[in-house]
């Protein structure tokens, strides 16, 4: 995994640092920020694979439109990254190809 | 979707009104007769329940009431095959055809035995020669292991399946274009004038367009434009919500009535009968019902998240069989119409259009006649 993003935060509402972990590495981030963002921050490209023909994809629209950010957070296969705010200690993975619903039921975040 | 109206007359052999299941596989098949051909199309603020379909190849309890339709329904079951292999051959677009059998499941026993007899009364009525089983929920669970434990039971046929309805028209469109057929999609026909030498169409765009003979195929719009030709279109909306999910790994092998998964992986679930006139939209009621069954049919989709929904109207005759009709008064003039636009494009685009290309009359066609309705 690449260390170095290429966005940079811009000033502007300040929240209280958190901590996540993209794919088990810890990164600092703010309370404002979502799941996606915190996969742009550390640099997590690509952030996915589609189901259909496995090519790699990573945050784009960032406000719930074009699914491109679908992560697995804290277990929970397919959620759209950019609709889910940063809690401390998350646990956010990449989302490989489609969900396999056989796997044990799982909370709805 | 290339070509605008312009001003001005043109001309065409045989011009269809209306560009979606229905009219496509028709104007591809009058194509194979060598005919000039062109679709006059609303355009995107068309009905169009083509796009709004669940996409099943469905044979089982199709014509419980009219045997014909039955075989016509077969046949084309039966076509699906060499249209798919030519539509992938011709445009390149594979439109996921399936055909291995689906499974209507019933969540009671009094519904599960109401629908073998009807299957029965079908049997009888083909002289023994329609194939499908009443499975109880073990039967069932061999080749569905998923399905929910207040399952009762499924008629299965083997002749069910399922397609892609948006790639089958997204194939038929470009193949069409590169037949050289003549797509005009600013096209809401207004008036249509009959002459002795053929017809002249006016959209409301101002285009006109001169033709030897017409296909009314636009849907609901057929109740405006029939009469204007001799011919009648007693047609109602019905809407069909449904629900899609999230794409998720291939867990269901076969279609069922109410839960499909597509090539893609998304779990497409219907739907709904409402009689709510011209209203496409969805209500939360009519969502919350449908999802609830899908979960007790299969209660691995508990938490499957839902990612679009969308009503759709469908085009019903007042028996719910088509109308396949030429005109006496006007010939040349014909009207088709159903709502299992998918299911019978096959057929649509072999023996109808080689009818419609014949011009002869075809008395196996006299029960998809709009005078059943004023007997």
């Amino acid at each position: 995994m690449p260390n170095a993003s290429h966005f940079k935060r811009l000033p502007m509402r300040v929240g209280e640092p958190v901590t996540v972990f993209v794919e088990g590495r810890a990164i600092e981030v703010e309370s404002y920020d979502t799941a996606a963002a915190a996969v742009l921050i550390a640099g997590l490209v690509p952030s996915r694979t589609t189901p259909t023909s496995g090519s790699a994809r990573a945050p784009y629209c960032l406000m719930g439109v074009c699914f491109e950010c679908l992560l697995d957070i804290d277990g929970v296969a397919n959620q759209q990254g950019c609709m889910v705010k940063v809690r401390d200690g998350m646990q956010i993975h990449r989302q490989v190809g489609a969900r396999d619903i056989h796997e044990s039921p799982q909370e709805t975040a | 979707m290339t070509k605008t109206a312009t001003q001005g007359s043109r001309s065409a052999d045989v011009c269809l009104i209306g560009g979606g299941l229905v009219g496509m596989a028709i104007a591809l098949g009058l194509q194979r007769n060598g005919l000039r051909i062109t679709v006059i199309d609303e355009g995107d603020v068309a009905l169009r329940a083509s796009r709004g379909n669940f996409g099943l190849i469905w044979v089982q309890g199709k014509g419980d009431t009219l045997p014909e339709y039955a075989e016509i329904t077969r046949l084309s079951a039966r076509l699906w095959p060499s249209l798919a292999a030519s539509l992938k051959h011709s445009t390149g677009v594979d439109v996921q055809l399936q055909q291995r059998g689906g499974l209507y499941l019933c969540l009671t026993e009094q519904e599960l035995d109401a629908r073998a007899r009807m299957l029965e009364k079908i049997r009888a009525a083909a002289g023994g020669d329609y194939p499908y089983e009443k499975l109880d929920l073990k039967q069932v669970r061999e080749k569905i292991p998923e399905v929910g434990d207040t399952v009762a039971g499924a008629t299965w046929c083997p002749e069910d399946g399922h397609v892609n309805p948006l790639l089958l028209l997204r194939a038929m469109m470009e193949r069409f274009n590169a037949q050289g057929g003549v797509m005009d999609n600013a096209g809401c026909v207004e008036t249509i004038e009959h002459h002795s030498g053929g017809f002249r169409l006016r959209a409301r765009s101002g285009g006109i367009w001169d033709c030897a003979r017409i296909v009314l195929c636009a849907g609901l719009g057929n109740r405006e434009l029939a009469p204007q030709v001799g011919l009648s279109a007693p047609l109602s909306p019905n809407r069909g919500q449904v629900l899609v999910g999230e794409r998720v790994r291939p867990f269901l092998n076969y279609p069922t009535g109410y839960v499909r998964q597509t090539g893609e992986g998304s779990v497409q679930i219907g739907d709904s009968k409402e009689d709510v006139g011209f209203d496409s939209g969805t209500t939360t009621e009519v969502m919350a019902k449908i999802a609830h069954r899908a979960v007790k049919l299969f209660p691995l989709l508990r938490d499957v998240k839902l990612v679009r929904a969308w009503g759709a109207l469908r085009v019903m005759t007042p028996d719910g069989y088509p109308i396949y009709q030429t005109s006496t008064t006007c010939p040349g003039a014909y009207l088709v119409t159903c709502h299992s636009g998918v299911t019978l494009a096959a057929f649509h685009e072999g023996p109808l259009a080689d009818w419609i290309s014949s011009d002869r009359h075809d008395p196996s066609l006299e029960v998809f006649h709009a005078e059943r309705f004023t007997l």
